[in-house]
């Protein structure tokens, strides 16, 4: 195999942190090459100087045995290397075609390239119709506009951030065969993602970075997700273990569930039904932007809704607010770290207030006792290992992870009778969220109820004792989620719902 | 090339340094100009910072001045610092100053001449209504009809002007003042006076309450969880409604409150240095009183040395004009420096300056 590309001891220097030291591999034409690592390895930074977006303090890269040091984007792309974002940079109001066109040094006119976005959807199994506007596509439409703008401009080199973390498990089947395609045909794909099946089932070679260095490379046909995850880490995965208590009384009962929220473009809920019993854990699946955040709002009680919609303990508790719900004892943990679950500017002790002061009794006469508080978040910090300097850091000065674990340890530290999390474990490294399920299943084994919103499919298999899926704003019946296969589950997801109910 | 870096965290010394750093280098920057004038840049500085405290000759009269002017300027700022905290944008301090002041005044005079001692604290308890019942009518079309208080607030500023005219010229006016506008000199009534508490200081009870109100403000912001419901409403909307807090309430307590201290701030105002009910009572405490907020970053004690450090450039500006004859664009522009250093400097407490190689391209 000759190489495309070859890195030679790369290193990137930021403020108090290297995020790449001596990174040297090299990518072979026509081959998929995994980049591994947890969030901070330094997978961003690489790939971004890859791209043109950063330069490297030292080391030098070549392509196809030439020097390659591209200042920007446009060169890189000159030089035959793409780039498809985590995050799309589209334009909602805008079609397919004229989408694709802002993104190309020199569009042809609006036919021609409509016509070649055709040829080329056609030739990769990658379903788009050029004249669609794009705020009405799906994610994974979505994902395909970024891949068609890519492979309009024959890419030598491909280069995909996370491409599956908002696809269904159908869709994800549909790139990999695009990909496996484009490799067929000589494209080179560095592959980054923390799905370690994914890479097995696609990858030729993986790079495994940790603290921005090399600690392996392997062959992920033959490696096992367990040995990826630990070189990764640097450490024996801790596998969280189901005790498998028996359920018992129903803690939470919502029944015929409508919500409209007040913004314009959140996801309507409509006729939502759940049962959580005690010692339960209700995995609930689904793509981001189905209603997610809606059921957690509805759930937490910052949104209302009608009479007698939600039981808890035989209580209806429609009409009452977060306080008044943590009081007896629903606690929720929503998905937006800043801005949401944490307030970014102030410390992890006022933001230990925000959500603990009425099970903790922290204020007396409502006037904090900032002792209490320090004590308490200084028990979450210790308790969850979140690494910060210290309570009266910033919550915006700790990394996605560690804020993750503060404020998933903050509500689970509080006793809940029930608790509800929305992505538990989103942008967390493989052994913090390793911590955190368990303690999520640690709190079930207690008695408590516990509903997981996720869109990680593994994380809701591992831990849930039964599966529901939200699509557009409707919740399928849950069903025990032993035994689900992944196209059941994907059928789930993609909204079919005459399956047969299991009752929980 | 010289880059700015965000700091992960505020820096507590910038936080501190900045507002002395930005005064010297207001002084720097103030005494070039003075000396492109043609004065003596010294005399000038020396004029405006140092003669209104400790000149033998004028500082008996000045120094009073200082608190007498910083006390309306520290209890509105106060009350609007709440507010501001938490993304409340009350711009109508103005009004709810005039409004105080009339109520007040009116109710005081109702009761002429009686002379008895729950006078004066009735008219008080009045003044903080008026200021209070005034910053009701944005709290409320807010709370109800989700209009925006920054128009509605400013808006009333000029109808409360209307009224303060309409009672100077007729129904407050002193029946006794020969058809001049105004109403009878409340200063001069002793029921309803709001004298010097010690002489020579300028303390009146204006001064007694803006300094009360430091304490509570720092109390209710450190201490208390409204206070912390406050600055965590400010900080992340999002976040406030997760933690349960009532936003409504908020914002009719943050312009009650508002209100209510502006109302008190008229209140002793007209019955102390002003004196009566006039045309121009209202004299732009209420909106200079925004800068003071901003200027002590809406932190009690910052607004408190904001309000002296802002009476002081105004004494020391007028004398500076009286003795140096600097012409009062001169002082405005000077004044002017002292605010754009202040916020400018501000940069520091959130970024750092790097030096950085230039990168070949």
């Amino acid at each position: 195999m000759t190489e495309l590309l070859k890195l030679s001891g790369l290193t990137r220097q930021y403020p108090g942190v290297r995020a790449n030291d001596d990174v040297s591999f090299s990518i072979g034409a026509g081959q998929v090459h995994a980049l591994l690592g947890e969030n901070g390895a330094g997978k961003s930074t690489l790939v971004k100087m890859i791209y043109g977006l950063e330069k490297p303090d030292a080391g030098t890269m070549q392509l196809r045995g030439a020097p390659y040091a591209p200042n920007n984007p446009q060169a890189a792309r000159a030089s035959g290397v793409a780039m498809v974002f985590q995050h799309f940079s589209l334009f909602e109001a805008l079609n397919v075609a004229e989408n694709v066109a802002l993104g190309m040094e020199n569009p042809p006119k609006m036919h021609a390239l409509a016509q070649s976005i055709r040829e080329v959807s056609d030739a990769y199994g990658l379903p788009l119709d050029p004249d669609r506007i794009v705020g009405d596509l799906s994610a994974g439409e979505r994902q395909r506009v970024e891949i068609i703008r890519c492979l309009l401009q024959d890419p030598k080199l491909l280069i995909m951030d996370e491409p599956t973390s908002v696809l269904t498990p159908q869709e994800v089947e549909i790139l990999f065969k695009t990909l496996r395609k484009l490799q067929s045909e000589g494209t080179s794909i560095l592959y980054i993602s923390h799905k370690l099946e994914e890479i097995r089932a696609l990858c030729d070679g993986a790079t495994i970075l940790r603290l921005g260095k090399v600690v392996g490379e392997c062959d992920p046909k033959v490696t096992t997700a367990r040995d990826m995850a630990e070189m990764m880490v640097g450490q024996i995965l801790h596998v969280p273990s189901r005790e498998g208590g028996e359920t018992g009384d129903v803690l939470l009962d919502v029944q015929g569930l409508d919500f409209a929220p007040a913004n314009p473009f959140g996801t309507r809920l409509k006729n939502v039904s759940l049962r959580l019993r005690a010692g339960e854990v209700l995995g609930i699946g689904g793509v981001a932007g189905n209603g997610q955040d809606e059921l957690l709002s509805v759930l937490s009680g910052e949104a209302k809704t009608g009479k007698g919609a939600i039981t808890y303990c035989g209580q209806d508790i429609s009409g009452l607010g977060p306080n008044a719900r943590r009081k007896i004892g629903l606690l929720a943990a929503p998905e937006e770290r800043l801005g949401h679950a944490a307030a970014p500017n102030m410390s992890l002790t006022e933001n230990a207030v925000l959500t603990g002061n009425i099970r903790k009794k922290l204020s007396k006469n409502n006037f904090v006792n900032w002792k209490k508080t320090e004590a308490f978040a200084r028990d979450i910090i210790q308790k969850f290992d979140v690494r910060t300097p210290g309570p009266a850091s910033a919550a915006r000065s700790l990394s996605g992870g560690n804020l993750q674990k503060f404020v998933i340890g903050r509500e689970v530290l509080q006793d809940p009778t029930v608790l509800v999390v929305n992505q538990p474990t989103w942008g967390v490294d493989a052994s913090a969220a390793a911590a955190i399920r368990q303690s999520l299943l640690d709190l079930a084994a207690k008695g408590a109820g516990v509903i997981v919103i996720s869109q990680d499919l593994d994380e809701l298999m591992e831990i849930s004792d039964h599966f529901a899926a939200l699509n557009e704003g409707k919740l399928t019946a849950p069903r025990v989620a032993k035994g689900l296969t992944v196209d059941e589950i994907g059928m789930m997801m993609g909204g079919a719902h005459d399956l047969e109910e299991v009752a929980p | 090339m010289i880059k700015f870096v965000k700091r992960p965290e505020p820096s507590k010394a910038w936080t501190i340094a900045t507002p002395i750093l930005a005064v010297i280098l207001t002084m720097i920057l103030g005494g070039i100009l003075f000396a492109l004038m043609g004065k003596d840049p010294f005399a000038a500085i020396r004029t405006i910072f140092w003669d209104p405290l400790f000149n033998d000759q004028f500082a008996a009269y000045s120094r009073p001045q200082l608190l007498v002017k910083a006390a309306p300027l520290i209890l509105i700022a106060i009350g609007l610092s709440l507010g501001f905290k938490a993304g409340i944008w009350n711009i109508g301090a103005e009004g709810q100053y005039i409004m105080g002041a009339l109520a007040g005044a009116a109710v005081g005079l109702a009761f002429y001449p009686t002379d008895a001692w729950w006078i004066f604290p009735l008219m008080v308890i009045a003044g903080g209504i008026g200021g209070f019942l005034w910053a009701m009518i944005p709290a409320i079309l807010k709370t109800r009809f989700n209009t925006n208080e920054i128009l509605v607030s400013l808006m009333l500023v000029y109808i409360a002007e209307q009224l303060l005219a309409s009672a100077a010229l007729s129904w407050l006016r002193n029946p006794e003042g020969n058809g001049f506008p105004g109403s009878r000199n409340l200063s001069q009534i002793p029921a309803m006076s709001n004298p010097e508490l010690i002489a020579g200081t300028g303390t009146h009870w204006g001064v007694v309450a803006a300094f009360a109100a430091v304490v509570a403000a720092y109390v209710l912001i450190n201490k208390h969880m409204l206070g912390f419901q406050i600055r965590l409403t400010g900080e992340s909307p999002r976040a406030a409604r997760f933690a349960g807090v009532k936003d409504k309430l908020l914002v009719l307590f943050c312009l009650g409150v508002a209100g209510a201290l502006s109302g008190l701030a008229g209140l002793f105002e007209v019955t102390g240095p002003a004196g009566q009910i006039s045309i121009d009572f209202g004299a732009g405490y209420g909106f200079t009183a925004i800068i003071v907020a901003f200027l002590g970053r809406l932190h009690p004690v910052g607004i408190l040395l904001a309000g002296l450090l802002l009476a002081l450039t105004f004494i020391g500006g007028e004398l500076a004009q009286f003795m140096l004859g600097l012409p009062s664009a001169s002082i405005q522009v000077f004044q002017g420096m002292l605010l754009m250093t202040l916020l400018g400097m501000d940069i520091f407490v959130n970024y750092r300056l790097m030096i950085v190689k230039k990168e070949a391209v």
